[in-house]
């Protein structure tokens, strides 16, 4: 045993060294060697002749694979009068595929241990597989039927309408929904790609048909501009093989062009707009604007500018609402990442009686991060965090799948994470404060509360930080 | 000194034998190393050099079943002021030095344990065991009433955000109410109520602290790339001189039984109706554990299921329904609930849902039923065999497993237990545990309207 252990010491030089002195020392904390090198999988990729890109990284360490297909078929695409139709169309594809009715689609995905999903965002659709690798081939098999033979059978259209139409009255009834369905409504406006339900809304769920389901799908499900990532225990050849058999002879389409966000309408001015939820015992509270695309040279500023202001647990907005002041269970913010313009969000619940004093914090918050120079402590803190956090991102084929999603999702360069902590390292404080300047303006904030009225509106009030507006459970004018 | 526990060696031979750690899905292995310090402290290594990251992960063995009558609750606040600086580290430097070292952290309660993790890149280790060992030897010098208060506030928030605020988010501290009698450990939440984190005092932190948070009352598992000679150093570093506490004991809990079915009402603001059934079943790791978890897929594991299959694409009268085994330190319970569409009240939910157990009953699920969710439990373990920190993961895992069964990697042996379910196994645990005639009912209306709730004489 002893020389199995040495030899297994030697192996493993690469792990830090660590300084092994048996005196403790509990005043400072420890100094730590330098951290490990960046070592990322590498994604390999190749086109089939119907220009479905084919993209993989090899993972060998447990026999699973994770499949994503990412299909330009996302709900910014969704008609002006069939807001839904993108989600409601991924949904349909399980419901019935090739030879296999919606309840054998179910069970065959079961029956492999897969994780079987069809789900569309704005920006885009995704049908994934997470399945143990002896079981690829059938999996694939699956995907390719759900993705390339979709039924869409009247009778299940109808089913899954009546289902939809039940979950929207079950939306209703828990605030964060409520206030992740009305912000958009409110910061985009009907006329933006971005602006309506994704989920839809009661009457157009009414009007979904298995026409427009069926031309939808026609239109946009088509291999070129289609993205499929594997990540996981295979090899590129291998994959190659198994897809060009499945998804070859997928048919090319003229896909048209992703929508062109109308000219933006003069900014209003900073306004509350009010949701109210009687006896609720928190208010959901979304405060930002509309923002930069995920494309912009600004994103490393702006990652971390966001890691100082609400991306992690010791930024500002959660040591002040959380650890200061105990209003809530946590706030952060985010900059959405999005093809067009994706929306600056500071968000938390907080408890109904400091509804107002929340928002003063907030507003401190990101008034002061605009104005004041980040000082370095806080700005190196926040780089080592998003640098130094990185290589665990690539630990699962999930997460690996989730990073190289980004990157085939929003056409940013396959070698983007091997320049990441280099560009995130170059971001300066002045950098910092001009993004904030830039992406960050609190003149023009549309501030969503959904909360119990009657014990927050006369305290907002007396904020005078805008103009209180009424607004439904859809984000829209109560009439 | 500490001691090696001679059988792991072998395993670390396996693991220097094949670096890149190739597993196939019939042999789940986790090699580990373990020792325990003269103080107590468990500790178990695992070697993982795929990626170089490392976890560390701590249970303490107390729970909310430990809490003392009018104290629910503060077996979580306490997780929460654990975060709230020691006497070597400052209030907030525990988040902001993991933080500058790209680490994540976080903390979890349940009935029966507390766990926390770091997870970050692995030169990070020393850091994260520093700060580990400065709150579990030095965490009382530094507390105060007002660090108390803060966090009392949080969870409060917590509990409101995740309970309170939710639909349905009051249901399960209903139902264990009546599941429990008030002498036992699992008859209230782990979030606790209101009226209780208030009561909670400084007194109370201190004295929680000296009985359970002790290196012997503790364990910790250390996964990732990192060796684990360096491991077991840096541990005897930070760890040694912590001074043993007493000996945590717990008092066995009264048995438990339901006395026929008992029907509650609870009027919350949604417009849905839901039904919940709630039995008696069986702790964790029991022999028909594992069966409970098939039966529970074989009634509602996704959409092939049998209660999804009626309730929701057959007769198209409810939007969802769930249905789980929750084994845990000293009892276990089976739920199954599900949600009414518009127009349609519990009572007709609670029909099918009643013929669906009796013809489970009666007959028996197919071997194909049996054999896809085997296959469904066999891919989520090797799933979980991807990432070695946070929740769930390999760390968590050895963790768990040490607790519950003594060995660290069981993962193998407990697939296994998935493997060996046979359909009369579930047929037979149908029949033995989900009784129609003792059991929790429990209808969530909306307000003002019971009419909607499963009514007297519904049920058998």
């Amino acid at each position: 045993m002893t020389a199995r252990l040495a030899a297994c010491a030697l192996m493993l030089t690469a792990s830090p060294a660590f300084g092994l002195s048996a005196q403790v020392d509990r005043d400072k904390p420890p100094a730590l060697p330098p951290p490990p090198t960046l070592r990322l999988p590498a994604v390999q990729t190749t086109m089939l002749p119907n220009g479905l890109t084919l993209a993989v990284v090899e993972m060998h360490k447990v026999p699973v694979v994770d499949v994503q297909l990412l299909v330009d078929a996302g709900a910014a695409r969704d008609p002006s009068n069939a807001p839904g139709l993108a989600t409601f169309t991924a949904t349909m594809l399980q419901q019935g595929a090739g030879a296999r009715s919606a309840l054998d689609v179910a069970d065959e995905a079961a029956f492999l241990g897969a994780q079987l999903g069809t789900t569309a965002s704005f920006d885009g659709a995704n049908a994934s597989i997470h399945v143990p690798k002896r079981r690829l081939e059938a999996a694939l098999d699956l995907l390719a039927d759900v993705v390339l033979r979709p039924a869409f059978a009247d009778s299940e259209i109808a089913r899954q309408r009546e289902l939809r139409a039940a979950q929207l009255v079950q939306q209703r009834d828990e605030p964060v929904a409520v206030a992740n369905v009305a912000f958009p409504a409110i910061v985009y406006g009907r006329e933006h790609p971005y602006g309506h339900p994704l989920n839809g809304t009661d009457s157009a769920v009414a009007r979904l048909t298995r026409q427009g389901v069926a031309e939808f799908y026609r239109t946009y499900y088509r291999p070129n501009g289609a993205r499929l990532l594997i990540v996981g225990d295979v090899t590129l050849a291998e994959a190659r093989r198994l897809v060009a058999a499945r998804f070859g002879g997928w048919e090319r389409g003229d896909v048209p062009a992703f929508p062109s966000p109308p000219a933006p309408p003069p900014a209003p001015a900073r306004s509350v707009y009010l949701i109210d939820k009687p006896g609720a015992a928190q208010s959901v509270v979304r405060i930002g604007h509309a923002g930069p695309a995920r494309t912009t040279p600004d994103w490393f500023a702006l990652e971390v500018l966001n890691t100082i202001l609400g991306g992690a647990f010791t930024s500002r907005l959660n040591q002040n609402l959380r650890e200061t002041h105990g209003y809530t269970y946590g706030a952060f913010s985010q900059f959405a990442p999005r093809r067009l313009s994706g929306a600056f969000v500071a968000l938390a619940s907080v408890v109904t009686a400091k509804t107002d004093s929340s928002l003063i914090e907030f507003l401190k918050e990101l008034r002061r991060i605009r104005d004041e120079t980040v000082a370095p402590p806080e700005l190196a803190k926040a780089k080592a965090y998003l640098t130094l956090g990185l290589p665990g991102d690539f630990e699962t084929t999930g997460g690996a799948a989730a990073r190289f999603r980004e990157l085939f999702s929003f056409g940013l360069p396959l070698d983007y994470y091997d320049r990441y902590v280099d560009r995130i390292t170059a971001v300066t404080a002045a950098d910092v404060q001009r993004v904030a300047r830039q992406y960050i303006d609190p003149d023009h904030f549309d501030i969503v509360v959904v909360g119990d009225k009657s014990q927050i509106e006369a305290g907002i009030t007396a904020l005078n930080e805008g103009p209180i507006l009424y607004r439904d459970l859809w984000g829209q004018e109560i009439r | 000194m500490a001691r090696i526990a001679t059988a792991t060696a072998v395993l670390l031979g396996l693991l220097c034998a094949r670096p890149a750690g190739h597993l196939s899905a019939q042999s789940l292995r986790v090699p580990y190393q373990t020792f325990t310090l003269p103080n107590g402290l468990q500790v178990i290594v695992h070697e993982d050099h795929s990626v170089p990251v490392v976890a560390v992960n701590t249970w303490y063995h107390v729970g909310s079943s430990d809490e003392k009558p009018g104290r629910t609750g503060f077996a979580h606040l306490f997780e929460h002021i654990m975060f709230m600086g020691s006497q070597h580290v400052p209030t907030g430097e525990f988040d902001r030095l993991l933080e500058a070292a790209g680490g994540d952290n976080n903390g979890s309660t349940t009935e029966d344990r507390t766990n926390y993790y770091e997870d970050g890149p692995a030169n990070a280790l020393p850091l994260m065991l520093y700060l580990d060992a400065d709150r579990m030897g030095f965490l009382l010098p530094q507390m105060t009433a007002d660090k108390v208060d803060l966090q009392r506030g949080v969870v409060q928030n917590e509990r409101r955000q995740s309970y309170e605020n939710r639909p349905y988010g009051l249901a399960e501290e209903n139902i264990l109410q009546r599941l429990y009698p008030a002498n036992h450990p699992y008859h209230w939440p782990v979030i606790g109520s209101m009226a209780d984190l208030q009561a909670a005092t400084l007194e109370d932190v201190r004295h929680f602290f000296q009985t359970y948070y002790t290196p012997n009352n503790a364990t910790l598992a250390i996964a990732g790339d990192i060796t684990a000679r360096d491991a077991r150093q840096l541990v005897q570093r930070y760890f040694g001189d912590i001074p043993r506490g007493p000996a945590a004991t717990r008092t066995p809990p009264p048995p438990v039984q339901v006395a026929g079915v008992v029907r509650a009402v609870l009027e919350d603001r949604v417009q849905l109706p839901r039904v919940y059934d709630a039995w008696h079943t069986v702790k964790a790791f029991s022999p028909d554990d594992a069966t409970l978890d098939v039966l529970a897929n074989v009634l509602a594991g996704g959409r092939s299921s049998r209660l999804y299959r009626r309730l929701v694409y057959d007769l198209q009268i409810a939007t969802d329904v769930v249905a789980f085994q929750d084994g845990s330190r000293i009892d276990g319970k089976f739920e199954v609930y599900a949600t009414a569409r518009p127009g349609h009240d519990l009572g007709e939910l609670q029909r099918v849902i009643d013929e669906e157990l009796q013809k489970l009953t009666d007959q028996g699920p197919t071997p194909r039923e049996v054999e896809r969710a085997q296959n469904t439990f066999e891919a989520q373990f090797l799933s979980r065999m991807e990432r070695v920190g946070g929740f769930g993961g390999k760390a968590d895992q050895l963790n768990f497993y040490n607790y519950f069964v003594g060995t660290p990697d069981y993962f193998q042996k407990d697939l296994e237990r998935y493997a060996r379910v046979t359909p009369a196994a579930v047929q037979r645990a149908a029949r033995t545990y989900l009784s129609p005639g003792h059991r929790v009912v429990l209808s969530v209306v909306p307000q003002g309207k019971p009419e909607l709730a499963v009514k007297e004489g519904a049920t058998p």
